[in-house]
């Protein structure tokens, strides 16, 4: 599935949609909180399920090139994420969900 | 390809910034067709040191340099140093703020991952003084 697809399937608020996001495949998901966790484990393709709504998270996805970000939690964002993931070509979404049920719910639709 | 040698200075407030200079590195060495696991390396090995800097002493400079042999990243700060050098590599050890944990740093996982992702690492610092760390990542 590609990020495009899963922005408009999840039913997510999509913040920022990079540019190529209709050929970015989502190649799996990764959940964390941790920033320099996120920066070892955070995997090529990830669909990366967090509450951190900071720039530093955008840094972390696009360092580590994780697909996309996922606000869970209805977590909220700064609007200095936002610039950097334009910059970044990071896309960004917003989930009213906590952590798991964001992950499951894109779980599904990646295995639909 | 000859030795190439770039130099960054990080502000010591502004960490809504940090991690600009790994990012800058790491577009250069994917432009260069570097090999991915390289700049990967590089990428968490210089954007955790790139924050340390900014987070625990009052930011710095730091100088790559670029050879076909590896890639050297030498960060230096005029912080406060490190008491226990041992204690601070150790996983999940952090004197991070609240202030700054809150905002997803403070896992204590910064320099063990410097530690993992690069080849070869030194750190010389002085209580007071400030903090040089020096990383080799062998450039494949
Ligand atoms: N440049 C530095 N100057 C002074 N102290 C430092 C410096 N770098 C690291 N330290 C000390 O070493 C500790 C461990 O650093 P480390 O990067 O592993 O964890 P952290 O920065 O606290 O959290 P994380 O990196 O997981 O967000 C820090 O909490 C700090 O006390
Ligand atoms: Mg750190």
């Amino acid at each position: 599935m590609t990020v495009n697809e899963l922005a408009e399937k999840a039913g997510f608020e999509t913040l920022n949609l990079a540019d190529g996001s209709d050929e970015r495949t989502i190649s799996g998901i990764y959940c964390c909180d941790l920033l320099s966790v996120a920066m070892s484990k955070g995997f090529p393709g990830a669909a990366w399920v967090t509450i951190m709504g900071n720039i530093n998270a955008a840094a972390v996805a696009s360092l580590t090139d994780m697909a996309c970000v996922v606000l869970a939690e209805g977590a909220a964002i700064d609007e200095m994420m936002v610039s950097k993931a334009k910059q970044q070509g990071i896309t960004v979404m917003q989930s009213p969900l906590p952590i798991f049920e964001t992950a499951m719910k894109i779980n599904g639709l990646l295995n639909a | 390809m000859s030795t190439l040698k770039f130099h960054y200075k990080v502000d010591k407030t502004d960490f809504t910034r940090a991690g600009e200079a790994s990012s800058d590195v790491k577009g250069k060495l994917k432009k260069m067709g570097c090999d991915p696991e390289v700049v990967r390396k590089v990428a968490i090995a210089m954007y955790e040191g790139e924050i340390n800097m900014v987070i625990h002493a009052d930011g710095g400079v730091i100088d790559v340099e670029i050879s076909p042999e590896d890639i050297t990243l030498v960060l230096k700060d005029k912080g406060p140093g490190i008491a226990d050098i041992d204690k601070a590599m150790q996983e999940g050890y952090s004197t991070a703020s609240e202030n700054v944990r809150s905002l997803g740093f403070g896992a204590g996982m910064g320099l063990p991952n410097m530690k993992k992702y690069s080849d070869e690492m030194k750190i010389e610092t002085e209580l007071g003084v400030g903090t040089t760390v020096t990383m080799v990542i062998h450039n494949t």
